[in-house]
């Protein structure tokens, strides 16, 4: 289960619609070992592809050495999918690194509605989740 | 003195749960040798068979990313420290 504030649920959103055609990306962390999502924080997409994204490199450094200084780790990675279902991908499967992480897609597929689900990805396996907001 | 390798989660099962290790070598493809022969596998995820960086991992050395240094090849000495990170991407 996923516990997430309104505000962070509509910050995702929202960054996902105005990436859109592009996938957007980012993390929202929490205090470690709290399962607390608390500190939005978008990514720039380096690859600002419509199919395809990866966190800038830079940036992601920056990112996490700032969460390491306040004892934080990711709690969610989110991204968007913009012309298929809010599922993850088989890329996005082979390459999930966080088997801590909730990975939070977003489908800006259709305008006028929200696609919003969350999933485990660990050892390949995908669980998706309930999300509940708080 | 040495080099201080920092490691993410994903890789600690191959230090021992260890967050930081140390190592030696002249380039970062030393080093990651070096590590090897301590934290068997560690190299293998880092390295790919044509010998260049993974694809979906990041180095860091000191404050840059070392694919716009030297990539592998990058120099290294006492008292750099090389940070890992698994690339977070997808579809």
């Amino acid at each position: 289960m996923l516990e997430l504030s309104k505000d962070v649920y509509d910050a995702i959103v929202a960054h996902a619609r105005r990436d859109h055609p592009d996938e957007a990306c980012g993390v929202v962390a929490g205090p470690a070992g709290s399962d607390k999502p608390e500190r939005f924080i978008e990514m720039t997409n380096a690859e600002r592809s419509p199919t395809f994204y990866r966190f800038d490199s830079m940036e992601q450094f920056q990112v996490w050495k700032e969460m390491d200084a306040r004892d934080e780790e990711p709690v969610v990675i989110y991204h968007s999918h913009t012309a298929t279902e809010a599922y993850p991908s088989r890329t996005d499967i082979s390459l999930a690194t966080e088997p801590g992480a909730h990975y939070v897609l977003v489908s800006t597929r259709e305008p006028d509605t929200v696609e919003f689900r969350s999933f485990r990805i660990v050892d390949g396996e995908v669980t998706e989740e309930e999300i509940a907001l708080v | 003195m040495a080099i201080e390798v920092r490691i993410p989660t994903i890789l600690r099962t191959y230090t021992g749960g260890e967050k930081a290790v140390d190592g030696k070598g002249e380039t970062l493809e030393d080093l990651f040798a070096d590590l090897d022969t301590r934290h068997d596998g560690l190299r293998a995820r880092l390295v790919g068979d044509d010998g260049s960086l993974q694809r979906f991992v990041n180095v860091y050395l000191n404050d840059e990313d070392v694919r716009f240094l030297g990539g592998i090849a990058t120099p290294v000495s006492d008292g750099d420290v090389v940070t890992i990170l698994p690339a977070v991407a997808g579809g």
